[in-house]
């Protein structure tokens, strides 16, 4: 049975509160509708729940979320995916700033576009390991501060080498994949073009997958197109900025 | 932490205010309560070829009479009339908001070739920094900005902005962070047709300040988004930058960005950033700039605001977020976020 839940005109306080009283209730199957603006949708939330939002959420959907399914249709705004633990996060459409902030588990899969800081921050401890997948174009400073997990950046329908500055800028662990070529002068401080074998098609594989599962493409044709890795040069590139040993 | 939603009709079009403080009022999450308010441009039909002075009197009494006689010093008031306003349970009234419809005598300012312009300067300039307890925050023709010290519903409430109507609006919910938050610090900030809302700091703010005053501007209301509306006007108005060479010169390319452009556009650019250095500004923003003939977002070079673009019709709209656009405008032609430091020009036709 699937439990619907009208959003129009309801502050976000009570309609998480709604959220999260049902998936206490046992409902596994959530669809809210005429989502407009509220922030922090399933933030926190624990458990086997799918949660379909219908609308434009506001920021932070997803936040610290440790094992649902949302599917989002609509845009999303600024850091859906924040610190999230586990789950996954399926948008259909594009998405603000700061995506999978300082993610630590679970996957992001955005169909088209991602603004600025994409994946920034994010990390990978023990078991746990963070996959942000974008199907369109990233803006500037992808992968900043990365410390860990992997973001596979699709660029369907852009043909020019990716020419965003500060990409991965102090990347110290984790790993960037680019379909097509990246331009040189687009890697920041820390950053390397590591080598693209069949290993790492074999890695990417299962994400590219996925990603057609959920938007509805050509997995085949996409996995046959070459792509650029990026990663850390080092796991402290900083080391030396403010101290000399 | 700010709200900013501002629309413009390129056909020139009137909207009332009311869906406005809506979709303001979805981003209440970005403010404080501490300072909202909203400009309108098409406010005063009645008196369109007057300069509308919106004055903060503390006190009618003892201040109002040195305005007046300054006003007809330089010029003739062909009407005056407190603003009207609306008692809010949670709204302090601490001013008394009253506007002036001026017309500057000409005569009087020689040696220029826009002297109605620069009286109007002088005069705000001079009141705000000589008449104690009398702040003059808006002064265009045809233009009205409504601000106050309160959450973006109350204060739309307090002067019933949906009685209003305009081609082009801007809306601003305030989270005063470097300054306290009052009534003459609330945005949208203006000076004769252009005003401005803001979101983040201009953390170049003293260079910025040191050089606009050196052209005769003076900052006043404690906060540095005033000093982006001198600017405006010293580059577009006083300058004759258009648009695009204006926003450029406040948030240029990057040397390297500027070293990989082609010859004609690299000297150009390279002229822009030596000659305007002192007023680029640094620092988190997104910016909302309007003027008679339209508006113009644009967010620092390394975009550290959000700042969303759509389109319906013959309306271009600029918000902080997508929700409070589809607030205004449910089904948009398109939505896009523009690029760092990249002009979004929506003109009146």
């Amino acid at each position: 049975m699937v439990m619907r839940i009208d959003a129009t005109d309801l502050h976000y306080t009570p309609l998480n509160r709604q959220v999260r009283e049902a998936v206490a209730a046992g409902e596994d199957e959530i669809v809210l509708e005429h989502v407009l603006g509220q922030r922090f949708i399933a933030d926190g939330l624990v458990g086997e729940v799918t949660l379909t939002v219908n609308g434009v959420p506001g920021g932070d959907i997803g936040m610290f979320m440790r094992g649902p399914t949302v599917f989002v249709h609509g845009n999303a705004d600024h850091a859906p995916g924040n610190t999230m633990e586990a789950g996954r996060l399926v948008i259909h459409g594009s998405a603000g700033d700061a995506v999978a902030h300082s993610m630590r588990g679970g996957m992001v899969f955005v169909r088209d576009d991602i603004g600025y800081r994409g994946g920034i921050h994010m990390k990978a401890y023990n078991a746990r390991h963070p996959y942000l997948v974008v199907g369109g174009e990233a803006r500037a400073f992808l992968g900043e501060y990365m410390a860990g997990g992997t973001i596979l950046l699709l660029r369907r329908g852009s043909k020019e080498p990716f020419a965003e500055r500060g990409l991965a800028s102090g990347i110290h662990g984790g790993e960037i994949y680019v379909r097509g070529e990246v331009d040189d002068r687009c890697l920041a401080v820390g950053a390397v073009k590591k080598p693209f074998g069949e290993e790492e098609r074999t890695r990417i594989r299962p994400l590219v997958e996925e990603y057609c599962r959920h938007f509805g493409c050509d997995a085949a044709s996409l996995l046959a197109d070459e792509y650029t890795r990026i990663g850390p040069a080092s796991a402290r590139p900083f080391a030396g900025k403010y101290t000399w040993e | 932490m700010c709200g900013i939603i501002s629309v413009v009709d390129r056909s020139g079009a009137a909207m009332d205010g009311a869906r406005i403080k809506d979709a303001l009022s979805m981003m209440n999450e970005r403010g404080s309560g501490e300072g909202a308010g909203y400009a309108v441009y098409g406010a005063y039909p009645e008196y369109a070829d007057c300069y509308a002075l919106h004055v903060f009197f503390d006190n009618i009494i003892e201040t109002k009479a040195s305005l007046d006689t300054l006003l007809e010093t330089w010029g003739a008031i062909v009407h005056e009339e407190e603003i009207p306003t609306y008692e809010q349970p949670r709204l302090k009234k601490v001013h008394t908001p009253w506007r002036y419809f001026f017309r500057p005598d000409a005569s009087l300012m020689t040696g220029t070739p826009s002297p109605e312009e620069d009286i109007v300067t002088y005069l705000v300039m001079k009141v705000n920094t000589t008449i104690p307890g009398t702040l003059i925050y808006s002064s265009g023709k045809n233009i009205g900005v409504f601000k106050a010290a309160g959450w973006p519903e109350e204060v739309a409430d307090f002067y019933r902005i949906q009685d209003y109507k305009g081609y082009i609006w801007l809306a601003h919910n305030r989270y005063p962070t470097n300054t306290r938050g009052w009534w003459g610090g609330a945005h949208p900030f203006n000076l004769l047709d252009w005003s401005v809302v803001h979101n983040g700091e201009i953390t170049s703010y003293g260079t910025n300040r040191r050089y606009i005053e050196s052209f005769g501007y003076k900052c006043t209301m404690f906060t540095d988004t005033e000093v982006v509306a001198y600017l405006v006007d010293l580059l577009a108005r006083r300058h004759g930058l258009d648009d695009e060479l204006a926003v450029r010169a406040l948030a240029p390319p990057f040397w390297d960005e500027i070293d990989e452009m082609p010859e004609r556009e690299k000297d150009l650019y390279r002229a822009i950033r030596l000659t305007y250095g002192s007023a680029m500004m640094n620092g988190p923003f997104a910016i909302v700039v309007a003027n008679r003939d339209g508006i113009v977002g644009f967010t620092d070079r390394i975009k550290l605001r959000p700042l969303v673009a759509a389109e319906e019709g013959d309306r271009l709209y600029i918000s902080s977020e997508e929700a409070a656009i589809r607030r205004m405008a449910p089904e948009l032609d398109r939505v896009w976020m523009p690029g760092a430091g990249e002009p979004v020009i929506g003109r009146v036709r």
